[in-house]
């Protein structure tokens, strides 16, 4: 039985906005909101909301015969929640009927699983965490984005806990094998790969509306029999595409969501089913591992990541961002986080691409591949400030690391000396009357508290500028007022024995 | 295919932007064996190169003299003495009464661009005339106003199709507020060309709206820069690491926009005080300038050389780390090409036609001072940046060659003789 495996990846960038190297420094908020406004809801509505309507009425047609997948992006669900919500219900909607899986992907749709494995994880997991508080599913299957993938990416995502991974059904990686089997990671037999068809997937999402196509006008019964013409044991079909396709590429005067809506039925006919990735990776074996040396992606001709990293501007600017990756893990302001995850999206990096796009290229606001490099590097030269403002040069990250290993292990010590108080206070009381032993405590506790607001201020004025030493000193307050009770204490402990 | 070609300037002998073109578009055409090229000079000096026949226009004689060979012979520098009989031959009216003639017969020339100027372009369409009458020719090929008179006269005599080429018009000389003497001349010389080749698709536009041409005569015929000398190439570049150089080089005129730059500039310095401005050249606005940047108080990161020729051009390009071009309106301009040669970034104004050719190089409108301040800064600060235009851009301007520049006017001449006329539709670059 033939299977079809339709996703949709839902992602929109954060529109960063015309920023000049002399705002560097005075200026730290680099998006452009009306833009970001205006393409959000532009997209919602031509796009995502009739198509996830459409969606929805087929769950409601077809019941569990029409299954789906999708994937968002942290990012695009928190402009969706500020600007389109109404995109958000119907997911919701969706999620409720049982027909659609949410998969995992980085929260900020870049490329740090190409730069840093640390980063990578920590994004995902707080993806997949967003997905799970929003429509109730743990993701199971990981998509990277814009289908990025090679071994290693694989293994990584074995050892997150994820049972599959998508990825581009790219001629190079595939030679003489069909894309439509389920495949495995060569590092982690425990990963499955669905590989997508590309020609099957661009036949909707590029050539769909095409009038010089040869297939024009496509119709779902044709589409369908593409499908069941495939061998026997070709089993698993992989449809996947951005959600814009329905709407935005392929406008929908030309009927793309009818063709959508026929699609489950027509296939019916055949014996073609439905799933989504989990259910296929449950009920397939696996044929063969799939060898992944240099990470593949779904974009352009070449399905490799030149299109990011493709000349030395793009590295520059790669190599200068995830630098600063190891300080923005250990740092817990909240502004610098979400910039973080806003400018490390991989459209930033399309924009300053160089090759000569066969598909129509988008480059934003920008003029061109240097005016793109040279408004992000401004921007990235402000956030890095900003970062090191927080956390000095000198300090090694490594250093930094177990600073704050110390720090947050701090808090579990003092638990353990609190409980420890606390049971020799009950053992105290046990052996005096209760107003006696009540105000030597308060006054051991009061003393050192005077003395310890003084020596952290030094500690912090040494170590760092003004912005991290409030965090650390009241932490550091804390800690030595708790520690010279629990050294008081263990004194208290002969006179308990005395008595 | 023979060529009769009417120019004003020629090497060794350079004024200005139409000497390196003129010499570009011969060259250029001499490499295709079936292309004979005779170009006509006001005064040559006799030491340029030998690829094409030079027609001496001071020595052409328009009034009958009875002058013997042998005391003659050896006073002709351009063409020679069968040549002068030749034309004497063809003389087609009495011009007397002309002041300054001499035994010859001939008008002098003082060469360059004299206070009589338009005297001058009058007496070289004269000369035209007896050229026209007495050479073999397919096509005529003016180039620049000052040559547009002859060409039209030696159409008028010939019958054969004019093709005129336009360098600049005075529109972006003067921003709009031509001289009609040149004017005039300019849109004479433009209604009878059966093909205007104009050097850029901005110059185009220039001719076909201000001077009412239409468009299917009018060709965009992009410049190209020649390879540089060994001698040029070996110059080394004394950089200071620690300082970057930014570079503006060309006449210091309204028409380049210099302000710009000092605006640029000041933005510039306001960040970063590693960074020196170069301001190469001179001209009328130079003293403004030099009182603007001492009134921004940057005059201690401005230095003004002066004008540069020759080899010193080159030395100024690879010794920059960046170089600025914010004409207001720019015909073509050749010194991004040659700054790009030199590896040197160049930041062009969207208003300059060679952008239209060059995409390794960062193009701002000119009155956009914070964006050309922001591109300055950002090659300055970013090596990668640096690196690729520098890489790019230099193989990039290896293939704007004359050879194909050359190649495209002969498919335009082509048409012009089979069917005797232009069709810019029927024209593939």
């Amino acid at each position: 039985m033939k299977t079809i495996c339709l996703y949709f990846e839902i992602h929109q960038p954060v529109h960063l906005k015309r920023y000049r190297f002399f705002e560097i420094g005075t200026d730290h908020y680099y998006y452009d909101d009306y833009e970001n406004e205006r393409a959000i809801t532009e997209t919602a509505q031509k796009s995502y909301i009739p198509a996830l309507t459409t969606m929805l009425e087929m769950t409601q047609m077809y019941g569990k015969q029409f299954k789906v997948a999708f994937s968002l992006s942290g990012v695009a669900i928190e402009l969706l929640e500020v600007y389109a919500p109404e995109v958000i219900e119907l997911l919701q909607q969706l999620a409720e009927t049982g027909c659609v899986e949410f998969l995992a992907e980085p929260y900020s749709h870049g490329l740090s699983s190409l730069a840093n494995e640390e980063v990578f994880i920590e994004e995902t997991k707080r993806q997949a965490k967003k997905i799970k508080e929003m429509f109730g599913h743990t993701p199971k299957v990981l998509r990277n984005s814009s289908l990025i993938y090679s071994d290693e990416i694989g293994s990584l995502a074995g050892r997150m806990g994820f049972k599959g991974m998508i990825a581009e059904g790219a001629k190079h990686i595939l030679g003489w094998k069909s894309p439509h089997f389920l495949y495995h990671c060569a590092m982690d037999p425990s990963v499955k790969l669905l590989l997508r068809d590309y020609k099957l997937s661009d036949d909707i999402s590029l050539r769909f509306n095409d009038s010089s196509w040869n297939e024009y006008p496509l119709f779902a019964d044709k589409y369908v029999d593409w499908i069941a013409q495939l061998p026997e044991d070709e089993q698993v079909v992989n449809i996947f595409m951005e959600l814009c396709a329905l709407g935005v590429f392929q406008p929908l005067s030309s009927n793309i969501l009818e063709f959508l809506k026929a699609l489950p039925a027509v296939a019916k006919q055949r014996g073609i089913v439905f799933a989504t990735p989990s259910e296929i990776i449950g009920k397939t074996k696996s044929v063969s591992p799939m060898e992944v040396a240099y990470p593949v992606s779904w974009n352009d001709e070449e399905r490799d990541t030149s299109c990011w990293l493709g000349n030395g501007m793009q590295r520059e600017a790669f190599n200068k961002l995830y630098q600063e990756a190891d300080r923005i893990l250990a740092c817990k302001d909240r502004r610098i986080k979400q910039d973080w995850d806003r400018i490390q999206a991989s459209n930033n990096f399309r924009y300053m691409t160089t090759k000569p796009a066969s598909v129509g290229m988008f480059r934003g606001f920008y003029d061109s591949p240097y005016d793109a490099f040279t408004n992000y590097m401004n921007i990235l030269g402000d956030f890095i400030k900003r970062v090191q403002d927080l956390f000095p040069m000198e300090v090694e990250s490594d250093e930094l690391n177990a600073l704050y290993t110390t720090i947050h292990n701090q808090g579990e010590e003092i638990a353990v000396k609190d409980k420890e108080i606390s049971r020799l206070r009950a053992r105290l009381e046990k052996y005096e009357p209760a107003p006696d032993v009540a105000d030597p405590v308060k006054k051991i506790a009061e003393e050192p508290k005077k003395e310890a607001k003084k020596a952290p201020a030094k500690k912090a004025e040494k170590k760092t500028p003004a912005k991290k030493a409030p965090a650390k000193a009241t932490i550091a307050e804390k800690a030595p007022a708790k520690a010279t009770i629990a050294e008081k204490a263990p004194a208290k402990k002969p006179t308990a024995k005395k008595k | 295919m023979k060529v009769l070609m009417f120019g004003w300037e020629f090497p060794p002998k350079i004024y200005g932007g139409l000497a390196v073109a003129s010499y570009g578009i011969t060259k250029g055409l001499s490499v295709q064996d079936d292309v004979e090229t005779t170009f006509c000079l006001p005064k040559p000096t006799g030491e340029e190169e030998k690829f094409l026949k030079i027609i001496n226009m001071s020595q052409v004689p328009v009034v009958w003299r009875d002058v013997q060979y042998d005391n003659i012979k050896h006073r002709f520098v351009g063409h020679t003495a069968e040549d002068y009989y030749r034309f004497r031959d063809h003389l087609y009216a009495d011009f007397n009464y002309l002041q300054g003639l001499d035994d010859l017969g001939c008008i002098g020339f003082a060469g360059g661009y004299p206070g009589n100027l338009h005297e001058e372009i009058n007496n070289f369409s004269i000369i035209a005339g007896v050229l026209a009458r007495s050479e073999q020719f397919d096509v005529i090929h003016a180039h620049d106003w000052l040559t547009y008179p002859a060409g039209v006269h030696a159409k008028m005599v010939s019958g054969k199709p004019l093709c005129i080429h336009v360098h600049a018009t005075d529109f972006d000389r003067s921003r709009g507020k031509v001289n009609p003497t040149v004017y005039s001349i300019e849109k004479n010389g433009m209604d009878h060309a059966d093909c205007i080749m104009c050097v850029s698709e901005l110059t185009r536009q220039t001719v076909i709206n201000q001077y009412h041409q239409d468009p299917r005569k009018c060709v965009a015929m992009h410049n190209a820069v020649y390879p540089l000398s060994e001698e040029y190439q070996a110059i080394e570049p004394h950089k200071n690491p620690k300082e970057k150089v930014v570079t503006y080089l060309g006449r210091i005129t309204m028409q380049k926009g210099p302000e710009y730059f000092i605006e640029a500039a000041k933005r510039v310095l306001n960040r970063s005080h590693n960074i020196r401005f170069c301001f190469a050249g001179s001209g009328d606005m130079m003293n403004a300038m030099i009182e603007l940047a001492a009134a921004y108080g940057i005059a201690d990161r401005c230095h003004f050389p002066g004008f540069q020729r020759g080899k010193q051009v080159y030395e100024c390009y690879k010794n920059s780390d960046v170089f600025v071009m914010p004409s207001v309106s720019e015909p073509f301009g050749i010194a991004p090409l040659e700054a790009m040669q030199c590896g040197c970034p160049s930041i062009i104004s969207k208003q300059s036609g060679c952008g239209e050719i060059l995409q390794n190089v960062i193009k701002v409108d000119y009155w956009d001072i914070d964006a050309m301040a922001d591109a300055i800064y950002s090659i300055c600060t970013n090596e990668a940046l640096h690196k690729y235009l520098a890489e790019e851009g230099m193989k990039e301007v290896d293939g704007i060659t004359w050879e194909k520049v050359a190649l495209r006017i002969r498919s335009c001449y082509d048409q012009l003789v089979s069917r005797g006329y232009f069709d810019v539709n029927d024209y593939h670059a």
